[in-house]
Parts: C-alpha cells; structure tokens; sequence
C-alpha cells in the first residue's frame, strides 16, 4: 500500500482537526497582534507620544499649494488638512478616469484598425508605456518636459486669455452673477426633458417597429432653451483673467506643474491598459455575430452600436473596473512630485508634524479601501445594468 | 396588401459582372490591402506618416546623432560652436554607469555583486525554460538556496572573509533586482498557501485569507510601504527594528502576496472538478491532493499570469524610492542634479537610460509570457 493514502478517515477526526486548526490560527493572529500592540504602546510611551485621534483639531499650521475648500495655514486644523488633499485626490482620479477612458477606448479600436499602419502605431503606443514604470514616466513628465516651460517674464499667452509658465497653466475664472441660476435652473430642465423624449422613442420603437430620431431634437432643449434664457437674464457670466505680476502671475485658475504632470502620467499610462482590455472585450465577440448582424441587413454602425458593443462592453467592464481602481491607487504617486494628495498632505506632512504614524497610516489606507468599495460597487450596478439576458 | 404579392425586392434583370479582383499578393498588394483599402484608410495612412515624419527625426538626432558618447564633465554636453544644440549626454550614464549598478557598494567588492546576478540568472533560466533537467531541484535552488546564500554573500560574514557591507550602501541596479528578486521569492509561495486558504472549507482560514488579500488590494503599494517603514518599527520591540531596506522588503513582498494570491486562485479554479474527484477517489489526503495532482496543473495553466504579476511587481520596486532607498530610479534622480553634470539634457537622458532598462526586462518577460501561452495552447488543441 503507498504510504500517501490515507489510513483513518473519520469524519471525527477531520473536524477535531479542523477545529483545533481555527483555534490555533486565532491564537496565533491573536499573540501577534496583541504582541505588537505591546510593543507599539511602550515604544510611543518611550519617544513621549499620546496616541489617539485628538491631533485632528489641532491647528495645521503648514501650507498647501491646492485647495479646493477653504483653508489657511494659521487657522485651519489638520482635520481640514485631511480633506484638502482628499478633494485634490478625487480631483485628479476623475478627471484622470475620464481622460483615460477616451484615449484608451479610442487606441483600443486603432489597436483593431485594418490599416497596419495605424494598428502598429497604437500596438508601439502600448508596448512602450506598459513597460516602463508609472513612477519613472511621473519623473520624467514633471522634471524633464515641464521644466523647459518658459519662467514668468516670458509666459506664453494662449488664445482665450491663458498664460502658460513655469508656474503652471493659468486660465480665465469664470465669475458667475445673480441671474446664473436661472441658466442652469433651464439646463437642467432642458436635460431631463430630452431624456423624456428620448425614453418615450425608445418605447414607440419597442412598440411599432418605427424608428424616431431624436438626437436633433433634443439640441434644442440642451442647448437653446438655456441659451436663449442666458441672453434674457443679461448675460450673468464674466471672465478674470490672469494678469502677468512681476514674479507669478494674479487673477485667474492657476493648474499647477504638479498637478499637470500627474494627470498626463495617470492617463497616458492607465489608458495603455485600458486600451488592452478594449482591444481583448472587442475580440471577445465571435466573428458569427457581426455576420450573423450583417445576414440580417444591419448597416456596419449599426452592427457595431447594437451587437458588438454591448456584447464587448459585458468583457471590458471588470478589467475596466480594476484599471479605474489602479489609477485611483496610482494617484498617491503624487507625493513623488510634491502634488498635495492626501498622501503628499496627510501621510506627508501630518505625519510628520505629529508624529501619530499609526493613526494615520490607517485613516489613509482606510479612506483608499473605502474609496475602492465604492468605485467597484458603482461599476458592478454599471455591470449589472449592461449585462445581456441570457436564456 | 398588394405589396405581398409583388415581390419588389426580387431581381428581374442579371447584375452586372463584377470588376476582376484586385492583385493581392506581392508588395503591391499588401500595401494597398493594409494601406490603401479605402479613401478613409488612405487619409488615415497620410495622417501616421505625417506624425511619424514629425515625431522620429528629433528624436533620431537627440538619441544618436547628436548625441554626446563621451567626456568627462558637463562641458562635453553644453551647447558649443560645433554641437549648437546637443543631443543625449551618454557621457554622463557612461560615467555614472557603475554607481547606477552597484550604487555605494565598496569598489573592491564589485565581484560579489557580479557573482550574485550570475547565480540569480543561472536560477532564472532554470526555471524559464520548460524543458530543462531537474526543475524541482531548480525551484528549491531559485527559492530556498540563492535568496540564504546571496544574503551572506552581499552582505558579508567576517568568518568567512568577506568583509561586511551594511545594506545603506546597496543601491541602484542591485537593489532593483534584489527587492524584485525577494518579492517573487516570497510572494509566489505565500499567494499559494494564501489562495489555498482562501478556497479552503475552514471559515476562520478563509476569512483570514480574504481579509487580507482584499485589504491589501485595496490600498495603494505606497501606503504599505509607509506602513512597513513607519509602523513596522513601532510594533516591533526597539532593539529588533529591521534595518530600513527589510522594511521595505516586507512591504513589497506582502503586497505582492496578496496579488500573486488572487492569480494563484483563479489558476486553482481552471483545474476541472474531475481532478479533484479523481484525487479524492484514490484515497489521497488533502494536501497530497493539492501537492501532487492541483497545484502542478493550476501553477502551469497560470504561469503567463504570474509572470505578468512580476512584471507588475518589477515596476512597483520603484515605489520604495519613495521610503528612501536607493533603488536604481533613485540613483538617476540623485546623480542627474550632480552639478557637474548639471546640463539641460541631463535629467531627459538618465531617464532614457531608466526607461530602456525597465523596457528591456519587461518587454523581455512579456514576450516569454505569450510564448508560454502559445506553448500551452498548443498543449490544449486536439
């Protein structure tokens, strides 16, 4: 008889086994944990450091170079701090999400080109960015590209008003009168009246088999209603432009360096990946559904927007989730080039300033994995609502 | 409904015959077949020469031709009467080269190091190639024997005569390829018996297994690493604190873990249930089974993607630059605001010498990756 078979096999026994495992593993987790906290508890005794979470109402005292909510060194706590580098994380992460997903989807379908040309430029495109680190490519945008951007004297003025330096990119400040409101109570209105129009299309095309065209319908209300409401309210909206100071430039929106290059690096890199995931979703679909759409007299758009793309869209949508998930995470390079993420301004500098390494370390990661949940969370409703019935 | 009976859409009269078919073999014909097809790809093809007629020369001349190969400091790379706008300073990798490799690592002792990535790729190539002898004694060789030996060997044992080098004085290419060398060391048999935990029946163990594979995925690498160099001294009594490069090292490597987990699980999941039945029916124990019948299948259908997860995870090491190590992107980023190599070409070319490094090891793993796949596909047609 080998000696790899097994000789008792009561069921007694495995759970006895089974048991005795669990308990094991708990006390070990257990020990180790309560081992560390020990030790943590003396080592914060030794270097005179109170732990706990009363650092949040202290004053701040440090500047940040982005806010988007109020702040001030002098007044404001290092709880506001906390949520200062929170907004410009969630800043960069969407508008880097929605940069990424153009350029991603749009070198996906070049990826699938017919021209060799054109497929191979986008295949060169992937290769090069994938294989080479986030970091490096973050380094190389903020101190080799922006840095040859002129100093202040000799910004670049732009047509419409923005002036380009070393500084950053400074744009005019939209400045919104009393009557604005109105305009975008009349947007709103105009929106959902065309999702009305557009809902009820859908049903009589369900219904009777007659198409109804509305794209140009709904132009009206999107665009003239709020328009001509615009011109009737006195054109409540003006412009600040940035003016050339003697050292930095006053007045207008000012888009850091930092900022910048982190954008371009997050959205060049994550839509390489994205590309893939597009490219692998479009071929997922069988070559018998595009013939079987053509057999049926489908014209080739309408093939691609009622067979191909809902099918590839079911493939793309998890990798899709995980690359938006990566971007998020990757957003805490950041502090590499000094953007005042909530890495960069509470890992960072809060850190420092109070020394509670453990209470901010896991607010930091807890805001990340809170973050995360609800990104995947909002995906997978995404997924769900795309999801083709099947029998 | 007269519409019925007439028929229409029926043909009355013969089509005309079609146009004989356009040559399609030969230069001529792949060019206008990938080229040339239709008025839109025309355009399309005018639109990428137009871009690669733009973007290639500039980047021709700053690479190669006017390029600077050699000088001793900054002056070779200064705008001069013969070279007005200079291109990349390679003088300044060339001179810089052994600092970018070996980092502060005592000169006298280079041969360590060169002795290390030596033995490192022998392991590396035992393993890579699917056919060689022995690859059971190659993994206990690439995972047990090299990361001991080397440890001793670039660290240094007074007793046996090599003179001892404290890890602050690693740097640069080495410590790239020995934190990337540890994360797979570690993170391949720790996301096995992870994943195995997480399929297990045991809640307590697959609770375990899924909470910390879930909450390392959820948090950046970077937060961990600031965990492992800040955190991990506080829980540790003072006189243990692990140096700062093993901080690190723990953080990589159980980041990686948790990674190589979730691959390792989804490789577990393609094995068909009959394997199992068939384990079970012979009688085997559950960690025979796995040992002998799962894990060997699952490993080898998986291999493309845990090799991709090291390519992930080769590009993560950059990331402890960030905690202060001198990895080989910290060496650049050091040695580029040398003053006397301060030129305004400096910082593009030690990051175009980074670059291509990182390109040709990943590019380099990706391609076997897909051989591998094509290999087992091969393995699977009937």
């Amino acid at each position: 008889m080998p000696r790899f078979v097994r000789t008792s096999s009561s069921h007694a026994a495995r759970r006895a086994g089974s048991i005795a495992l669990q308990i094991a593993l708990v006390a070990i987790i257990g020990g180790v944990a309560f081992a560390a906290i020990h030790n943590a508890a003396q080592n914060l005794a030794n270097a005179h450091i109170t732990s706990g979470f009363g650092f949040w109402n202290d004053t701040a005292g440090f500047d940040i170079s982005q806010t988007l909510i109020n702040y001030s060194a002098s007044t404001s706590t290092f709880g506001r701090a906390f949520w200062v580098g929170l907004c410009n994380t969630l800043l960069v992460a969407a508008i880097g999400i929605v940069l990424a997903t153009v350029l991603g989807f749009a070198i996906g379908i070049a990826r699938l080109s017919s021209n060799w040309l054109v497929a191979h430029l986008a295949g060169g495109y992937v290769e090069m960015i994938r294989n080479v680190p986030l970091l490096l490519q973050l380094l190389f945008w903020y101190n080799s590209v922006l840095t040859t951007l002129p100093l202040v004297r000799g910004s670049v003025a732009l047509p419409g008003g923005g002036l380009l330096n070393i500084r950053g990119l400074f744009l005019p400040r939209p400045q919104f009168a009393a009557g604005f409101g109105y305009v975008l109570a009349a947007l709103v209105v105009g929106i959902a009246a065309s999702i009305v129009l557009r809902v009820s299309a859908r049903r009589r095309q369900d219904r009777t088999g007659e198409p109804m065209h509305v794209f140009w319908l709904t132009f009206g209300p999107i665009v003239l209603v709020p328009s001509v409401v615009f011109v009737l309210s006195g054109a409540p909206l003006s412009f600040s432009f940035p003016q050339m100071g003697r050292f930095n430039v006053m007045g207008g929106v000012e888009i850091l360096p930092e900022f910048a290059a982190l954008l371009l690096a997050l959205s060049l890199y994550t839509a390489a990946f994205i590309a893939e995931a597009v490219r692998a979703g479009v071929l997922a679909v069988p070559h018998g559904q595009t013939e079987a759409a053509q057999a049926l007299g489908l014209r080739s758009n309408t093939t691609l927007r009622l067979v191909v793309v809902p099918q590839a869209m079911r493939v793309i949508v998890p990798p899709l989730t995980s690359q938006y998930l990566n971007l998020i995470k990757n957003s805490s390079l950041a502090v590499a080039v000094g953007y005042p993420d909530l890495v960069q301004v509470f890992a960072g500098s809060v850190l420092n300033l109070t020394g509670q390494a453990v209470e901010v370390v896991a607010i930091t990661m807890a805001v990340y994995l809170f973050i995360s949940l609800v990104t995947s969370l909002l995906m997978n409703l995404y997924g769900y609502a795309i999801a083709v019935e099947e029998r | 409904m007269t519409a019925m009976t007439e028929r229409t859409y029926l043909r009355t009269v013969p089509a005309d015959p079609l146009p004989p078919p356009e040559q399609r073999a030969g230069r001529i014909g792949w060019l206008r077949e990938n080229l040339f097809s239709s008025p839109g790809n025309i355009a399309l093809t005018l639109i990428c020469i137009l871009f690669i007629a733009w973007a290639l020369p500039p980047l021709l001349r700053f690479f190669v031709f006017d390029a600077v190969w050699s000088g001793s400091d900054r002056q070779a790379c200064l705008s001069s009467p013969q070279l007005p706008e200079p291109g990349a300073c390679w003088a300044f990798v060339r001179v810089w080269f052994s600092y970018f490799v070996y980092g502060f690592y005592p000169i006298a002792q280079h041969w360590r190091v060169d002795v290390f990535f030596l033995a490192l790729a022998c392991g590396i190539g035992w393993l890579a190639w699917l056919s060689a002898p022995r690859r059971g004694i190659g993994a206990v060789y690439f995972f047990i024997v090299l990361p001991v030996l080397s440890y001793v060997f670039l660290r240094g044992a007074p007793t046996l005569g090599l003179a001892e080098v404290p890890t602050a004085l690693w740097g640069g290419i080495l410590v790239t390829i020995v934190v990337a060398t540890v994360g797979i060391v570690v993170s391949l048999p720790l996301g096995i018996l992870l994943a195995l935990a997480r399929r297990s029946d045991i809640p307590v163990v697959r609770l375990f297994a899924v909470t910390f594979i879930e909450f390392v995925r959820g948090v950046p690498l970077i937060t961990v690493l600031f965990m492992a160099s800040v955190m991990l001294p506080l829980f540790v009594p003072e006189r243990l604190s692990p140096d700062k490069l093993v901080r690190a090292l723990i953080g990589v490597a159980l980041f990686a873990s948790a990674y190589m987990a979730e691959v390792v699980r989804g490789g577990l999941a393609a094995v068909p249930r009959g394997q199992y039945e068939a384990a079970q029916a012979l009688g085997l124990p559950h960690w025979r089974m796995m040992a002998l019948i799962v894990l060997p299948q699952a490993l080898r259908v998986t291999l493309p993607n845990i090799v991709n997860t090291f390519i992930g995870l080769f590009k993560d090491t950059t990331l402890v630059f960030i905690v202060g190590i001198f990895d080989f992107l910290r060496t650049i980023e050091a040695a580029r605001a040398d003053p006397h190599w301060a030129t305004p070409v400096t910082s593009a070319t030690g990051y175009a010498f980074a670059a291509l490094f990182y390109f040709i090891c990943c590019y380099g793993m990706s391609r076997y990756a897909r051989r591998v796949e094509t290999r087992l596909a091969r393995a699977h047609r009937r």
